[in-house]
């Protein structure tokens, strides 16, 4: 088992590994890599992941997959049972944002399959490295819509970066090797592995490293000299400046060159939903998070900036708000590692492709040399504005009028006392917004969260993933009770594998965002959120559907409740001190809290609301 | 809205096509036609695509094929710079006493006669789109019982080729 901590993320250490398989050059696993002959396609498949370096696989078997799980079953590759494919995904998905490695997942043909769709379309959103390998209806079966078939080649197409089918026993470790290698280069991304059952039990031959045989795929990492200059010297010669950091920078391993150019430039900082830890939420030129529940100082820096440094970021509706009207004024460098990013929502003045890490460190360079050449900018009056914001709207709550439990409150406490070197992962909604919110995050990696997709239900078996990439950190999962529904099960599989999270139910007993947005757009109609037993006047019955406490125990957990402010820190450091079996801390919090600051869909974000009511003031004096 | 020709080698793989046309209709691109046959390499296939796009969709779209693992190489393949044919199989009526002026339409448009009955008469033409038109145009009044036509097909001019020495200059891949 890895012990790799998340400040290390070696990212590239995965690309590195592979690029010994072009070259035969990697030592390690030696065994691993001795030939065998009149091998089945099943044992073939087990020690090309062997040789790969993969060290855990997360998946259910089934029928046309069996073959497959027999030698796994001696394999030092480990595989943890999920109790839903959907987990096994998720789960790789955050073993792999944890740790920088490759996440495997593993599901029978039809609909073990198909219940890989929903995770494989989020790490294709958020550009997670993730090798799914499929069981598929043995060959002579497909297309005639055998028992447990489904086209999962066609179904993923869409949502991944590549797919194979294997036709032929002899072809399993080099398609295995282009996976890890597609899924961990360029734009990392899934990318899945279908084999068809007689594919599996044929005899074959293995040898490694195989050759890859990829001819289309080139991804440009090193940019251009003479774009990186030019953006040197708009950056050099901007005055309202501000680098807009997106996940790029996170799977990059870039965070240490973007602290240097940071600190060179003087420039804001301002880290999307998925950059959140990319830069240290203690410096004073973070700005925090942009877009529609982003703070009023990142967004308003944004509008009113004249030189945009996108580095590693796509210009997300999420983001921009309204597109036409997003940074008026602003000259764009955008750096990415996909040409596809550039120019596709907001034309590039300055188009950089390249890998994030040589990127931010060349303009680095770049700009240290036109400091040398006398063009520093004066960047006072720019912050004089922006510290002028920042103090005027900072983020905050209303402690809930009602008495309840505030919910901002439980995961302010819960960053607080579990600290900067936990990992935190949540589900999708207001307690996802909160918790980009009111955490201080200060390292990568230590953020996991479906950005792209949205993905409700993905706390649990991401937390998952990432404790057993990163045993020896602690690992909260921050939860709504709406998504907690959807894959709690997780949690049984947690306990019996001996994989401790920790999870924080934000349990407010309705779908919360949603019926924000009713409270807000729907004249309060709160049509289909509350998910708690409410009485014929709809007033909640005072009887717990489900009883998480009792749930979570069922489940092979620890379950604490909290439903007073004085109580919160107590509970904190009680399931802090539990570490050798999941708990779960069913925090019961009112139903009216909401998330703001707020530029509602398809507005501008000039009309970004500080608080409901609340339109900021911003001095039009530009500087 | 304007059109481009697209030649674009592929993978000689099983789905590549699929992957293509997925990939038009999901980001919402319009396809004119698209003809797909085998290149002088056994290993790679052509692509030759008509899109419907303004200059920075086309932007987009050629950057998004790019990203297909299996695309190895696009060109645009411009106007007076290119050799575009398309081919024309039309079955018009040809009862005795229309039969003269078909041939002689026929040979205006240098189509040939590949099948003859005593209704109709089967047609064989290539060209432009614009002189397959003509030709449909001339022959409607007769009457066209069925007809077929293929997608675009089309070259560079001059000696260059899209692989091997001498290449034609690839849709820039970076930004």
């Amino acid at each position: 088992m890895s012990t790799t901590t998340p400040s290390e993320h070696p990212t590239r250490e995965a690309a590195a590994a592979l690029a010994g398989v072009e070259t035969g050059a990697r030592s390690v696993a030696e065994a691993a890599h001795a030939p065998a002959q009149g091998i089945t396609g099943a044992q073939s498949l087990v020690r090309s992941l062997e040789a790969v370096g993969v060290d855990v696989v997360f998946g259910i078997p089934g029928g046309a997959i069996l073959p497959l799980y027999d030698p796994l079953f001696d394999s030092k590759v480990r595989h943890v049972l999920v109790r839903h494919e959907q987990g096994a995904g998720h789960a790789a998905t955050g073993y792999a944002q944890a740790t920088g490695r490759v996440g495997v997942c593993m599901a029978t043909s039809g609909p073990g399959a198909t219940n890989l769709v929903t995770p494989l379309a989020d790490a294709y959103m958020d550009s997670v490295p993730v090798v799914a390998i499929t069981g598929q209806v043995p060959s002579g079966a497909i297309g005639t819509d055998a028992f447990q078939e489904a086209d999962i080649r066609g179904i993923t197409m869409p949502v991944t970066k590549h797919n194979f089918l294997v036709t032929d026993a002899a072809e399993i470790p080099q398609r295995i090797a282009e996976a890890f290698h597609l899924a961990s280069t360029g734009r990392p991304g899934p990318v899945l592995v279908d084999v068809p059952k007689d594919v599996l039990q044929a005899t074959t031959d293995f040898s490694w490293p195989p050759r890859l045989d990829l001819p289309g795929y080139k991804p440009t990492t090193r940019p251009h000299g003479k774009q990186v200059r030019e953006a040197a010297t708009l950056i050099a010669g901007a005055r309202r400046p501000v680098l807009y950091v997106g996940g790029g920078v996170i799977k990059a391993g870039a965070t240490e060159e973007l602290l240097e150019l940071a600190h060179l430039t003087g420039a804001p900082v301002v880290t999307t939903l998925m950059a959140r830890g990319a830069y240290p939420d203690s410096d004073p030129q973070h700005l925090g998070m942009p877009g529609m529940h982003g703070t009023v100082a990142a967004v308003t820096a944004l509008q009113k900036a004249d030189v945009l440094v996108a580095l590693g970021a796509r210009f997300d509706d999420r983001v921009t708000g309204n597109l036409a009207s997003f940074a008026p004024d602003a000259l764009v460098v955008h750096a990415d590692i996909d040409p596809a990013e550039i120019g596709k929502n907001r034309k590039a003045d300055v188009p950089i492709v390249g890998d994030a890490k040589e990127t931010i460190a060349e303009l680095v360079t770049a700009v240290r040399a036109e400091h040398e050449a006398g063009r520093t900018p004066d960047l006072e009056a720019w912050w004089a504005q922006l510290d002028d914001w920042r103090t005027r709207y900072p983020l905050g709550y209303d402690e809930p009028e009602d008495g309840s439990l505030s919910p901002q409150y439980v995961i302010e406490r819960l960053g607080a006392i579990a600290g900067p070197d936990a990992i935190y992962t949540s589900g999708v909604g207001q307690h996802q917004m909160w918790a980009a919110q009111f955490i201080k995050y200060e390292k990568p990696g230590t953020w996991l969260n479906s950005g792209g997709l949205g993905t409700m239900g993905y706390a649990v078996p991401a937390a998952m993933g990432a404790k057993y990439g990163c045993p020896d950190t602690t690992v909260w999962a921050i939860d709504g009770d709406g998504c907690f529904q959807m894959t709690n099960q997780e949690l049984a599989t947690c306990a019996i594998e001996g994989i401790p999270v920790k999870v924080a139910v934000i349990n407010n007993g309705n779908l919360g965002m949603v019926r924000q947005w009713q409270t807000l757009f729907y004249e309060g109609r709160y049509s289909n959120t509350k998910l708690h037993a409410v009485d014929a006047e709809g007033r909640p019955k005072p009887v717990r559907i489900p009883d998480f406490v009792a749930l979570a125990e069922a489940l092979g957990c620890v379950g604490l409740r909290c439903e007073s402010k004085d109580d919160v820190d107590a509970v904190i450091e009680k399931a802090m001190a539990i570490t050798d079996a999941p708990v779960v801390i069913d925090f019961v919090v009112g139903a009216d809290a909401q998330v703001w600051p707020m530029v509602a869909a398809g507005a501008s974000n000039d009309d970004i609301l500080a608080a409901r009511d609340l339109r900021p003031v911003f001095g039009d004096d530009q500087v | 809205m304007t059109r481009h020709t697209l030649s674009v080698l592929v993978e000689n793989k099983s789905g590549v096509l699929a992957r293509v046309s997925a990939l038009f209709s999901r980001r919402g691109f319009n396809i004119e036609s698209l003809a797909v046959g085998p290149t002088e390499n056994p290993d790679l296939s052509r692509m030759t695509i008509v899109v419907d796009a303004e200059s920075a969709p086309l932007e987009q779209i050629t950057k998004q094929l790019n990203k297909l693992i299996e695309v190895i190489k696009i060109v645009e393949l411009e106007g007076d710079a290119a050799v575009q044919r398309e081919l024309l199989l039309v079955k018009v009526r040809a009862p005795m006493a229309d039969r003269t002026q078909v041939l002689q339409t026929a040979d205006l448009f240098r189509a040939r006669v590949i099948d003859v009955n005593t209704d109709t008469v089967t047609l064989e033409a290539t060209g432009t789109p614009d002189k397959l038109q003509a030709l449909l145009a001339v022959l409607a009044p007769l009457g066209i019982k069925e007809m077929a036509q293929s997608g675009t097909v089309a070259l560079g001019r001059g000696p260059r080729s899209m692989s091997g020495a001498g290449t034609l200059r690839p849709v820039d891949r970076s930004a």
